[in-house]
């Protein structure tokens, strides 16, 4: 166990190096010039030159590549452009808004669709079955989108249930009054794709021989579903729920923006709109690095769930 | 009885004969498939609609202001008109003070000069077929303007990804050892980093318009075909038929393209119109937040945006044609895909 595990965090290294490398050449080749989009538009020419020095500019790549790296593993993310707060502190400061939204989601999500998925999977081919199947296809034709547009106006304009949007300094608040129409509407328009999903997984399973013979030998269909098939069903599923697992802190950045929740996914967007190059970067190297770390746990809890996997 | 029948018509012998191909096999089993055959039919008006406005013969003056602002659609009839305040005349006698005005001496020649320009009033439509939005530009050619944005940019970039991730997967399939490596290793560093960030990240450095967002989505979006097409490569490199290929002497790009490929193209076709719903989709998002198409152009995505502040005012049409054209056409694509997934790879029937 060990032994893999440092095996895998090893492995880690050069796809983080991979995402490093994109993202430093990618900027440096196709973005503007930072000292430019630093000094704004009336700069003089001399305060360009003054940042272009400051930042490292003026040095050859690999040392500007040099300072980038030492940047990471320090821990340094350096500073907004835009508003000079440091990344860190950026970091630190948005991301419980988003779990606050992201988290009762990503939850709901899997305990509503999870049963109707064994349901329908279970009664497969049968009128429920067949209207779920409908249901969720053309749920999902339409953008998401037009979903918080209508949900927004309809519940927050129309019914006046909840407020349109806004967001606290109290995490209890947030949770009831802010919280509850992004996350009915997010986990409205999720539960179809989710439930289709879930109903391959646990159709695959009641197609093995273990179920016939589990059911030949007078198991009651109870203990049929939720002892035997539920717990195999169960290893695709947690893929599924690790591989959800890092957006939910990049969080779903159109419910941010709707709903004017100071979270990460917010903070992405206005970055990109005044070309934040420091902020965009870090996000990206850091979301890959905990996207790695995450999927490297749901393989152990894969061993956790399903003895018969062996970690090599 | 071959000799009997006419030339020209396949007699049932020769039919049997030769082994079906993969496409005929696929279209035979398509044609069964009502609902199947129903969204290729609506998949395909879309496409006459789509040729008919990208010539120009359709919805080419989507941008004329042609109705009064928030024209309502014709069936609701015209809005009604706003109460106004008009300001009451003054009541005194009229006063001349062209002896103190000091602009009056130039007023005869600015009105010679205005009366040298001719502006035609326009008459605004009150009501438009499907609307108007808030600058009075008709709602259904909008949409259907829309429509071949959004389609154009999701094909364009569906069959980029498709290219570049055919042909790495080919590669790194058919290669493997360092190569593989290498590829392998640039598919752990794009797939490592969250789908939505690396579009932004990418968006901040290409900028907008439908060129870049189809190009956007493509580097994108080529990931899973890439691991699709390398299995299969995987697969096919050791069969029997790409070893006879070789020893007959056909060259390594030729087993590759004019033997495996062919027989793995089924896969990307499936692959690929997955990929052409899930850009369409990003598409629309990416315009929302004003990251997508350039200002000048139309997309389901730009008028879901402009849709948004009009529903608070009580004007709904532009947003319910846009999702209504998008989800017409998304649905049929989708289950078009379904279709010709059942067709083409009758195995993984009823799995999903």
């Amino acid at each position: 166990m060990t032994a893999y595990l440092i095996r895998r965090l090893w492995q880690i290294v050069p796809t983080l190096l991979g995402v490093v490398l994109l993202v430093f050449f990618l900027f440096k080749a196709f973005g503007g010039d930072p000292a430019e989009v630093l000094a704004g538009l009336n700069a003089s020419p001399q305060t360009v030159e003054a940042i272009r020095t400051q930042l490292g500019l003026n040095q050859p790549w690999y040392v500007q590549l040099y300072i980038y790296l030492k940047g990471i593993v320090t821990f340094d993310w350096g500073r907004s452009w835009a508003t000079n707060e440091s990344v860190a502190h950026l970091f630190a400061t948005r991301l419980p808004a988003t779990l606050t939204v992201m988290l009762p989601i990503l939850i709901l999500d899997t305990l509503v669709a999870l049963p109707i998925a064994m349901w329908v999977a279970y009664r497969r081919g049968s009128l429920g079955d067949r209207a779920i199947m409908i249901v969720s296809t053309l749920a999902l034709s339409v953008s998401f989108l037009v979903y918080i547009i209508v949900g927004q106006y309809v519940f927050g304009f129309e019914l006046g249930w909840f407020p349109v949007q806004g967001w606290s300094d109290s995490v209890v608040t947030n949770l009831v009054t802010y919280v509850p129409l992004p996350v009915m509407l997010a986990v409205l328009v999720g539960i179809a794709p989710q439930t289709r999903l879930y109903r391959t997984f646990f159709l695959d399973e009641l197609g093995h021989d273990y179920v016939r013979t589990a059911r030949a030998k007078g198991m009651n269909e109870r203990t049929v579903l939720f002892r035997h098939v539920l717990r195999n069903a169960m290893v695709p599923i947690l893929t599924n729920i690790g591989l959800a697992l890092p957006g939910i802190f990049v969080g779903s950045f159109l419910i941010e923006v709707f709903f004017s929740i100071p979270g990460l996914g917010r903070e992405v967007i206005l970055a990109v709109n005044r070309n934040d190059y420091p902020v965009i970067q870090a996000l990206t190297v850091y979301l890959a690095m905990l996207t790695m770390l995450i999927n490297l746990a749901v393989d152990i809890l894969y061993k956790l769930v399903d003895p018969r996997v062996v970690l090599k | 009885m071959s000799a009997v029948l006419p030339v020209g018509v396949p007699s049932l012998d020769s039919e049997l004969a030769r082994s079906e191909t993969v496409w005929r096999a696929a279209w035979r089993r398509l044609r069964r498939d009502r609902l199947g055959v129903v969204s290729v039919v609506i998949v395909l008006i879309f496409v006459v609609l789509i040729a008919l406005t990208a010539s120009g013969i359709v919805a080419s003056g989507w941008q004329r202001e042609v109705g009064v602002p928030s024209a309502p659609p014709t069936f609701l009839g015209p809005a009604p008109p706003a109460e106004q305040s008009v300001a009451a005349a003054p009541a005194g006698p009229r006063v001349d003070i062209s002896a103190v005005d000091p602009l009056a001496p130039r007023y005869q020649e600015w009105a010679e000069r205005a009366a040298k320009y001719k502006t035609v009033e326009q008459p605004k439509a009150q009501t438009l077929p499907f609307g108007g939005d808030r600058v009075g530009r008709d709602v259904l050619a909008k949409a259907m303007k829309g429509t071949q944005t959004s389609v154009f940019v999701g094909l364009l970039g569906a069959i980029v990804a498709t290219v570049i991730g055919t042909i790495l997967g080919a590669l790194a399939g058919f290669f493997g050892g360092r190569i593989g490596d290498f590829l392998e290793w640039l598919y752990a560093v794009f797939t490592s980093i969250p789908d939505i960030l690396l579009i932004l990240s990418f968006a901040v450095i290409f900028g907008r318009g439908i060129g870049s967002v189809a190009m956007i989505l493509a580097l994108v979006g080529w990931t899973g075909l890439y691991r699709q097409v390398r299995a299969e490569f995987l697969k096919h490199s050791t069969r029997d038929y790409v070893r006879a290929a070789e020893a007959v002497g056909a060259s390594t790009g030729s087993r590759m393209f004019r033997h495996i490929l062919p027989n793995v193209s089924h896969v990307i076709l499936v692959r690929m119109s997955l990929l052409v719903v899930g850009f369409i989709k990003f598409e629309v998002i990416l315009s929302y937040l004003g990251l997508g198409v350039g200002v000048d152009d139309v997309s389901w995505g730009t008028m879901l945006a402009e849709a948004q502040s009009e529903l608070i005012l009580g004007y709904w049409w532009q947003l319910v044609a846009a999702t209504a054209f998008m989800a017409l056409f998304v649905t049929a694509f989708s289950l078009m895909t379904d279709a010709l997934r059942d067709a083409l790879d009758p195995k993984l029937r009823g799995l999903e």
